[in-house]
């Protein structure tokens, strides 16, 4: 048996500079929003000849089109501007057909209000709640007590925090933006983070159950030693999976499913180093 | 009773491959003398059993975002219309439009109307459709069709332009058309509408052309003069022609315009979606290729950390995806990218269930129980933590589904998609994991030892 919460400080610490450089960087650079929150035009072109950024946005102005952001990677061109309707789009492609003499294929071109993105957002949050309150009652339930429950739901909201924190820094420094997939991905990562979780607690609760009567912080150790290979084995499995889409899958979803590697990482950090610690400090202050 | 047993087993896992077929795939083989030229396709059932029509398709169904389609929404402006008729209003706006979308020919279109505090829209998702500005076009149309002739109260000079004389509304209106279709005049050979009226239209037309006859008549769309004949007698039968100056597609759209009706909510387009189908194709290919390749490196992994129970933990995830996709299919589970995570991430799960029956059946023969005993006793362990674990992301996968369309909760295909893989693939890996590991323990262990 290892003594795993020997560390705990460790583990704690660990925990603090992760969350702490991503609050950082939510506070001092926030977020690039998509248009799903904030409205405006998505343009994906895919055109046949090289362009100069120059020209580009030479053309964008003699158009009188406000361009958000402009991105050129080999033949793709995707640009981001305020709020453009059907009519202004078709002249924008004929324009730059003629003008500029390339051919354009349209991959993707969305348009979204700027009202929709606002309670998009709310609504995801009141389902998050939802969902946390449901898995509150129901780990209260199941484990007769609600400690298990509340430390449960703290290593998820260390896992909420790392993901949103990390996904600043991704929108920062690569240009990630904000948009419904990341509110999936982040939804993916609070699922996942107390499946986690309560494999680790279902053995703390076996041994408290079924064996004498001992210090939690023993049954938490042994609890500890005999998932981790488990635990490590499980991740390994998902982070295969979501290594082979990063590097292999499509554009659009690289960020998504960067997201979904960093949230399976920290959920499964959080199991053992932060909900088993948490739960044995409570059950600890309790009795004492 | 055991061979019966495996019969029906035998049988369930043909259908479920048969169903998982790849589509349209082609396949050329030549043996000896026998060319085999044709296309392997899913199961796809056509036929009459006992007087029920029974037609299904087991086919992939992919979401605008992979398959490329235009997704369109629009807000209704519901100031005009008393809160008791609001109901009935928005729900005979979204059959019209569900009416345009079909003339417009496309396949599987999906018309939902959306309330989000006090927010009414109407969602339109088009698959395959590219060509947006047409399709906005045509469902955001007003078409207000209307008769009208002159007003005997008011003076005008024959010199008036006819459109000014014709002000006096008829009382006939598009909703009076029964039908509008296109054909051509037999002597000019241009195209015209001809409208066919219903009962109460036939006789309010019969009665306004028996007043006016040798006096023009003005049909007006959307209060613009579409043609304004003098009549040249009663008609009493119903029909009706309007000719003008129209191309066939102009023809054939005002027909469509009529024959749908107004809409009774005004309507403005607030969201629009257009992805083309190259870049949807792109992203499926590459991320089935990535799939294989990760299913590949967890498969190896897992047999080269387990061995033989690997082995059986490997055909378990398999037979699982194949279930999986086989319920995808008939549901039909429209495929979305966030559903495809889901659908990732519950493979993770599947996979954990197997690992933590094996660990604790390791646990149990570390501590030296007979191999029988430690599979019973590790399956009856580790089911306590897989129910709790997978029961809690149920409880997740269902709020985000919002199967009751709550407003407060999200209601948009992307979290649901997910929501819904999610939940398919937890439920299908309870049962894999937990059946048929135990079935092919049985089946593998057993057999080795006679």
């Amino acid at each position: 048996m290892i003594n795993f919460l020997k560390y705990k400080w460790l583990y704690f610490f660990c925990s603090a500079v992760a969350m702490s450089l991503g609050l950082f960087s939510i506070f001092k650079w926030g977020y690039r929003y998509s248009i799903d929150f904030v409205g405006g035009t998505n343009l994906e072109y895919q055109i046949d000849k090289k362009l100069s950024r120059q020209d580009l946005e030479n053309f964008f102005k003699a158009k009188k089109i406000t361009i958000n952001e402009i991105k050129l990677t080999g033949n793709i061109l995707l640009v981001r501007t305020n709020p453009l309707s059907g009519k202004t789009e078709k002249e924008l492609i004929a324009g730059l057909e003629k003008e500029l003499r390339i051919k354009v294929n349209v991959l993707r071109s969305e348009t979204v209000g700027p009202v929709l993105g606002r309670e998009t957002l709310i609504k995801t949050i009141v389902a998050s709640l939802l969902a946390l309150l449901g898995i509150l009652i129901y780990m209260s339930f199941a484990f007769k007590d609600i400690r298990f429950a509340l430390a449960a739901i703290t290593a998820m909201f260390h896992d909420f925090l790392v993901v949103i924190g990390s996904y600043s820094l991704m929108s920062h420094f690569f240009g990630a933006q904000m948009d419904l997939l990341f509110v999936t991905a982040v939804l993916t990562t609070m699922s996942f983070s107390v499946h986690d979780t309560i494999v680790i607690f279902d053995k703390i609760r076996e041994y408290t159950q079924f064996e004498e009567r001992r210090d939690i912080e023993y049954f938490a150790n042994r609890a500890l030693t005999e998932t981790m290979v488990r635990s490590v084995n499980n991740s390994m499995t998902i982070i295969f999976m979501l290594f082979a889409l990063v590097l292999l899958g499509g554009e659009t979803i690289k960020f998504f499913v960067a997201t979904l590697l960093i949230g399976t990482i920290t959920g499964t950090y959080s199991s053992p180093f932060v909900a088993t610690p948490l739960v044995v400090w409570m059950e600890k202050r309790k009795k004492s | 009773m055991k061979s019966l047993k495996l019969a029906i087993s035998l049988l369930l896992l043909f259908l479920i491959i048969w169903i998982d077929l790849p589509e349209n795939y082609p396949v050329r083989l030549t043996v000896g003398k026998i060319k085999v030229d044709f296309k392997i396709n899913p199961l796809s059932v056509d036929s009459n059993i006992f007087g029920f029509q029974l037609k299904k398709d087991f086919k992939t169904r992919l979401g605008l975002d992979l398959k490329g389609g235009s997704h369109l929404v629009f807000e209704a402006d519901t100031s005009r219309v008393k809160p008791e008729d609001l109901n009935d209003a928005l729900n005979s706006s979204r059959d019209i439009i569900e009416k345009r979308v079909n003339f417009f020919g496309v396949a599987e279109p999906s018309i939902q109307t959306v309330k989000s505090s006090e927010k009414y829209r109407i969602a339109v998702d088009l698959p395959g459709v590219t060509n947006v500005n047409e399709a906005v076009k045509l469902i955001g149309k007003t078409a207000q069709l209307e008769f009208t002739e002159e007003d005997p109260a008011s003076k005008t000079a024959t010199t008036t332009p006819l459109f000014l004389r014709v002000t006096k509304f008829t009382g006939l209106t598009g909703k009076h058309v029964k039908k509008a279709t296109v054909n051509f005049d037999s002597q000019t050979g241009k195209p015209q509408v001809a409208l066919e009226f219903t009962k109460e239209g036939a006789e309010i037309f019969g009665r306004v052309t028996k007043r006016n006859v040798g006096k023009p008549v003005g049909i007006f769309l959307d209060n613009m003069p579409l043609s304004i004949p003098t009549v040249q007698q009663p008609i009493t039968d119903g029909n009706a022609v309007i000719t003008g100056n129209f191309t066939t597609s102009e023809a054939k759209e005002l027909a469509i315009a009529i024959n749908s009706g107004a809409l009774p909510l005004p309507i403005k387009l607030v969201e629009q979606r257009n992805i083309g189908p190259t870049l949807g194709a792109l992203e499926v290919k590459k991320s089935v290729y990535a799939g294989m390749i990760g299913l590949l490196m967890v498969l190896i992994f897992m047999i080269g950390y387990y061995g033989k129970m690997g082995v059986i933990a490997s055909i378990a995830l398999i037979v699982y995806g194949l279930i999986s996709l086989a319920i995808f299919r008939a549901i039909p589970v429209v495929l979305t990218l966030p559903g495809v995570a889901g659908f990732i991430l519950s493979i993770g799960m599947a996979v954990d269930s197997n690992i933590l029956i094996f660990e604790r059946i390791k646990e149990e023969l570390r501590k030296g129980k007979e191999f029988d005993v430690a599979v019973r006793l590790g399956f009856g362990r580790a089911i306590d933590a897989i129910k709790d674990a997978n029961v809690t992301t149920l409880l997740v996968a269902f709020i985000l589904f919002n199967p009751l369309n709550w407003e407060f909760l999200p209601q948009f295909g992307m979290v649901k998609g997910f929501a819904l893989t999610l939940a398919i693939g937890v439920a299908t890996s309870l049962f894999t994991g937990i059946v048929i590991t135990r079935r092919l323990i049985d089946i593998f262990y057993r057999s080795s030892k006679f």
